[in-house]
Formats: C-alpha cells, structure tokens, sequence
C-alpha cells in the first residue's frame, strides 16, 4: 500500500517535474535572459494572488468540495478597501474589514454545504454571481484608485532584495499551507473528508467542523489575495479579478489533486503553479496571447489525467504489467 | 392535503413550486413597474430566453447522467462567429444549411467532450473546463481579433429576430421562441418516454448500479455530450440571428448562467433526478427577474447579480429543505397506505377460513 502511493506520487509529481524542466529549457534556451532570478520574480509576481488562492482551494478541493466564488470574493474584498476608503475609512481598517468579509463569505458558503447540505458547486455558483453582485453595487460602473503612497509601494516595489511583499506572503503561506495540508492533524482530516465523509464521520471526525474551516479558510486567503491585487494594481473596478476561478482550479487539478477529493499534494500543486506560471510566460515571450496561453494549459489539464488512462487501458488490454502495476494504475485514472 | 400529497410525487411539487414562484414575481413587479404586463414585456423576455433555454436542454442531459458541460459558452461563441463568417463569406447559402453547419458542428465540438469523458474517463468537471478554454483559442485563432458584424449578414438572418410567427395585436411570438419550445418538448419527451432517456435517470442515479445492469454507460453518456454540444451549437445560431454582431468575447459566461438555469430548475447537480420542464421553468425564472430587475426603479440595476445570487441559493436550499421534509411525509403516508392495506388483506383471508 505505501508503496503504491508513493510509486503514484513518484509518478505524478516526476511527470509534472519532466515537463516543468522541458518549458524552462526550451525557454531558457530560446529566450536569452529567461532564467535571469528577476524574470523568474517577475513572472510569479504577476500571478502571485492566484498562486495564494491556489493553496486555500487545494484544502478545498482535498476535502471533496469545490469553491467557484474565490475569485468573486477577491474582487469583493478589493472593491470593499475602495469604497471604504471613500467613506473616509483609513485604508488599514479597510484591509481589516475585507478580510473579516471574506471570512464571512466563506463561512456562509460553508454553512449552507456543511450545515445544510446542499452540494458546493451550486452554492458557490451562487456565490459566484452574489458576491460579484456586491460588488457591483459598491461601485457600480466606476473605478477607484488613489489610494496612499505606502499601500501602492507594498504592492508594487520590491520590499526585502528583489522580492516584493507578496511573493514574500506566498512562500510564507506555501510552507504554511504545506505544513497544515501535509504534516497536521487538520490536514489528515482533511483527507478523510474528502475521501470519504461517511467513513470520517463514524470515525469521530467533524466533518462540519473541517468542512466550515475549509470554507472560511478559503474566504480569508481570497480576499487576502484580493488586497494584495488591489496593492499591485493601484485601482479596482467591479469586474476586478473576474473570472480568477478557472486559472486557480485548473492549477489546483494539474497539480493532481482529484476533483473528487481526497487525494493530491501541495508538491503537486506548486509545481503546477511553476508548470502554469512558466508556460504561460513563455507562450507569452514567444508572443501568443492570454487566450492562447489558456488553451494551452487547458489541453496540458485534460492530457495529464487523459493520457495515463489511456496507457492504463491498453496495458490492461494488452495483458501486460504485473498485478502491482495493475493496481496502481485504476488509482492514478481516478484523478 | 395529505390526500393531495399522497396522489402528486415530491419531484412534481418542485416543478409547480418553481411556476407559483414565477407568478409570484411577476405579480410583484407589475405592482412595481408601470405598463409591466404588457405583452411586450413577453416578446423582450421569451426573446432573450430562447438562448439560455436551448443550451440549458443539452446541458440538463449532460447533469442527469452525473457530469457537467463547462464548455457551453464556447461552444456558443465559436459556432455563432464560424457560422456568421461562413454567411458573411456566402451569402446566397440557403437558411436551412446554416441551421444544420451550426448544430453540425455544435455536435461535434460536443463529441470531443463526450469522447474524452466517456472513453477516456476525465472526470467532467476536467474535460470540460479544458475544452471551454480550448475552443475559446479556437476562436480567437479563427478570427484573428476581427468582428462579425452585423451589416455583412444576409437580410433574411436579421430579419429572422423581428419576424413574428404569430401576432395577436402586441403579442408577437418569434420564431426563435417556438423553436427553442419544440427543443423543450421534445427533449421533454424523449426524457420521459424513451428508453435512452429513461436510461440518463439511472446512469445518473447510481453510475455502477447501470454498469452492472448492463446498460451501455459510456455511449449514453457519449450521447449525452454530443447532443449537449448540438443543442449549444443550436443556441450559438440563435446568439448570431439575435445579436448579429459576433464578437471573440461571445458567450463568454455563459456556462454559468446555463447551470445556473438548471440548478434553480431543480435538476440535481448529482444526477438522477430533475427536467427539462424544470429548466426551463429555472431559465424563466432567472431571465424574467434579470429583465424587470434592470427596469425597477427602487433597485440600482447594479443589484441585479447580488440579488440573482441569493435567489440561486434559496432555490437550491429550498429544494433541499422542504422537498426533503415533503418526501419524508409522502414515503410515510405510502407506507401507511400499504400497511392498512396488508391489514385488510390478512383480515379477509382470516374470515375466508
């Protein structure tokens, strides 16, 4: 059994690794500059926030639920600090204030999941549009910017070297994320929820519990991730960080977590961000657009689970492989 | 009322919940909103759902059996500019082509989806999330940023929206309305009488338990996508004669709202169990609060989304909540019946011997 998982874990992260190694050499040779440390830090810092809330929906995710209003909460949150600001409120109160509303908008998301039972990818569609909605009514069809000289610098210069506030974040939250995900008791429960909630459940595990924090947890890292985009971008609108959520899920499943839960891990997902964040920056080198990109990266979601299947298949087929082999691989097909 | 509930099934509750829900709100508005009932607001309304209730048919299939098509807006968009292109390019090419190059190629965007969820078993929510990015490049690509507009179109496609099939004074029913009708009924039929459709109920039910059974899993759910595909593909025709100006952006979105439409009409996002009359019921719903919202004075028409997302939330709740209390009362009151009867049935064979 240990052998198995880790003959899959071997599997799914050397696989994401082969093809992380093959972009950046192709790249790197292609591009002069491309491994430069400064490249590298900028084209994480573009997407940084959606990395931070690539780490709260792997909880999500793993714990058998899915979470489509994360981007909707980010603009929120973003759309909050303006507003208030207009209001005369100083800006840090508002950062305080969007987060405790993304808490709320996660804690409510997983009330109705949690508590009442109703399926997640409804609830969260739901969320999806109302959050947005609250946005909308904030501000309308407006714009806010202006905000103080020490919030624009956080967001958009270097703070510590080369590295700017929010990639310091992420690696705090990525170790932190790791650690909770992987080596904790909260992790572990996590697992159990996802795989399967009736088993957790006779087993005295909370599944409201871990499914409520979940939840929050993945509204305060979104609106945390929709501050740290209002920093670096300097200004919001209503439409601000639509449509995050596809980016941020497709992460998440590349990086082998199974959209039915219960299996995945935070190596996965990171080298899924560096595979999405690598790609992306060298189709756009290579001067493809961000629709391109996309589809790019949607073709690579679809082949990673599409093409291990098919091996699967015709090795089965052809009566091949050994029975060792033969019991890992249905596993890998549940991705 | 017990007598009542003994005779309608709880799945039949919801479908009729939804219609006095409906007549609720536009009750509501026409106390809100001056010349509301007029037979214009009709023709606006049905105009506008013709779209979202066609591709919210196919996409209805596609739930029932366990899955999900996120591929829907791009499936749109892109047959809508190929379609609109080829018109543009050929404008002599006879309606009736058009119609079948559009469904055509819905169908087979949709069997791409079908073909990886089916046969390679990815999950869904995978595939299809892949492919809605997927053919969106597709577009992109095919149009080189250009626009369809709507002056290089034939006169009979911009006509086809402001045609009326049949007028009674303001009442204008368009062509575009009875034909999104007879997809429902059909589909609606095929659902309830065929054996395919019979068969996406138990798929979607318990997926193992139809292994077992012996139904074909995979090439019903093959069917499901590809029809799903047509069907958005159907609606991606219908986007063009309505809107005429074909943008790389069309559809975008759309996916959602389509969901949405089956969500609130009460098809469970689980599988076995819903409509096809409930989605449309759950489209109408969402349109007709989208179209007054913006034409209620009270409300900043920027409420819209917050208020559709509540309205999301509490159909779903509310089909959990009191249709699982209303189950409970039914399967009670059946047993009741059954035990009364079996007591009945005892008694006579006693007084027989």
């Amino acid at each position: 059994m240990a052998r198995d998982i880790f003959r899959r874990l071997v599997r799914w992260e050397g696989l994401l690794l082969a093809i992380l190694a093959v972009i950046v050499v192709v790249t790197g040779i292609a591009v002069p500059g491309y491994l430069n440390p400064q490249n590298q830090i900028n084209l994480l810092e573009l997407s940084i926030e959606k990395a931070i809330v690539v780490l709260a929906m792997t909880f999500v995710i793993v714990s058998g639920e899915i979470d489509l209003s994360i981007a909707s909460v980010m603009g929120l949150s973003a759309v909050l600090v303006a507003w208030l600001k207009e209001q005369g409120v100083p800006v840090e109160v508002g950062i305080i204030a969007a987060l405790l509303v993304g808490a709320l908008c996660g804690l409510f998301n997983g009330y109705w999941v949690a508590v009442i039972g109703l399926p997640s990818l409804a609830v969260t569609l739901a969320g999806l549009i109302g959050y947005r909605g609250a946005a909308l009514l904030l501000v309308g069809d407006r714009s806010i910017g202006g905000f103080p000289e020490w919030f624009n610098r956080l967001g958009q210069q270097p703070l510590l070297g080369p590295f700017p506030l929010a990639l310091m974040v992420f690696a705090v939250l990525l170790v932190g994320a790791t650690v909770l995900l992987q080596f904790s008791g909260f992790g572990r429960y996590a697992y159990v929820v996802g795989s399967s909630p009736e088993v957790a459940r006779f087993s005295g595990v909370r599944v409201r519990r871990v499914k409520l924090a979940v939840f929050a947890m993945s509204g305060v890292v979104s609106a945390f991730a929709g501050v740290l985009l209002l920093a670096r971008l300097g200004a919001v609108r209503g439409s601000t960080a639509e449509g995050f959520e596809l980016d941020i899920i497709t992460m998440v499943l590349l990086g082998g977590v199974s959209i039915f839960g219960g299996s995945g891990t935070m190596a996965g997902v990171i080298l899924s961000i560096l595979v999405v964040l690598n790609l992306r920056n060298g189709l756009a080198l290579a001067n493809a657009t961000g629709n391109t990109q996309a589809g790019v990266i949607g073709a690579l979601l679809i082949l990673s689970v599409l093409v291990p299947n098919l091996v699967a298949a015709a090795r089965s087929r052809l009566g091949r492989g050994g029975s060792a082999e033969a019991a890992v691989i249905p596993k890998l097909s549940d991705l | 009322m017990t007598l009542l509930l003994r005779r309608v099934r709880p799945e039949q509750v919801r479908e009729l919940t939804l219609v006095f829900i409906l007549v609720a709100v536009v009750a509501f508005f026409a106390t809100q909103i001056p010349n509301y009932l007029a037979w214009q607001t009709f023709t606006d309304i049905s105009t506008g759902l013709a779209i979202i209730a066609v591709a919210a048919v196919g996409q209805t299939l596609v739930v029932l059996t366990r899955n999900i098509d996120l591929s829907i807006g791009s499936v749109v968009g892109l047959v809508a500019y190929f379609v609109g292109t080829l018109l543009a390019g050929t404008p002599g090419m006879p309606a009736p082509a058009a119609f079948g190059i559009a469904i055509a190629m819905g169908g087979a965007l949709g069997a791409v989806n079908g073909v990886i969820v089916a046969f390679g078993r990815v999950p869904a929510v995978v595939a299809t999330l892949g492919t809605l990015a997927i053919y969106r490049v597709a577009l992109v690509e095919l149009s080189g940023a250009k626009t369809v507009t709507t002056d290089s179109l034939p006169a009979w496609l911009l006509n086809l929206p402001r045609m009326s099939v049949v007028s009674l004074g303001q009442l204008d029913v368009r062509p575009l309305v009875l034909l999104a009708l007879a997809v429902v009924i059909v589909f609606q039929l095929v659902l309830s009488y065929l054996p395919y459709g019979r068969r996406l109920f138990a798929i979607g039910s318990n997926p193992d338990a139809a292994r077992v059974a012996g139904l074909p899993v995979e090439r019903d759910v093959f069917v499901a996508f590809l029809l799903s595909g047509a069907l958005a593909g159907l609606a991606g025709f219908l986007f063009l004669v309505r809107f005429g100006n074909i943008t790389v952006v069309a559809g975008q979105g759309l996916e959602l709202q389509v969901v949405a439409a089956v969500v609130v009409g009460g098809v469970n996002i689980f599988g076995g169990s819903g409509s096809i009359v409930g989605a449309l019921a759950g489209a109408t719903l969402i349109n007709v609060l989208q179209q007054s919202l913006i034409r209620w004075p009270a409300v900043s028409a920027f409420a819209q989304d917050a208020i559709l997302g509540l309205l999301i939330l509490l159909a779903v709740a509310s089909d959990k909540v009191i249709l699982g209390r209303l189950r409970t009362i039914w399967v009670q009151a059946r047993r009741r019946d059954e035990e009364r009867a079996a007591a009945t049935a005892a008694e006579q064979a006693t007084h027989g011997a």
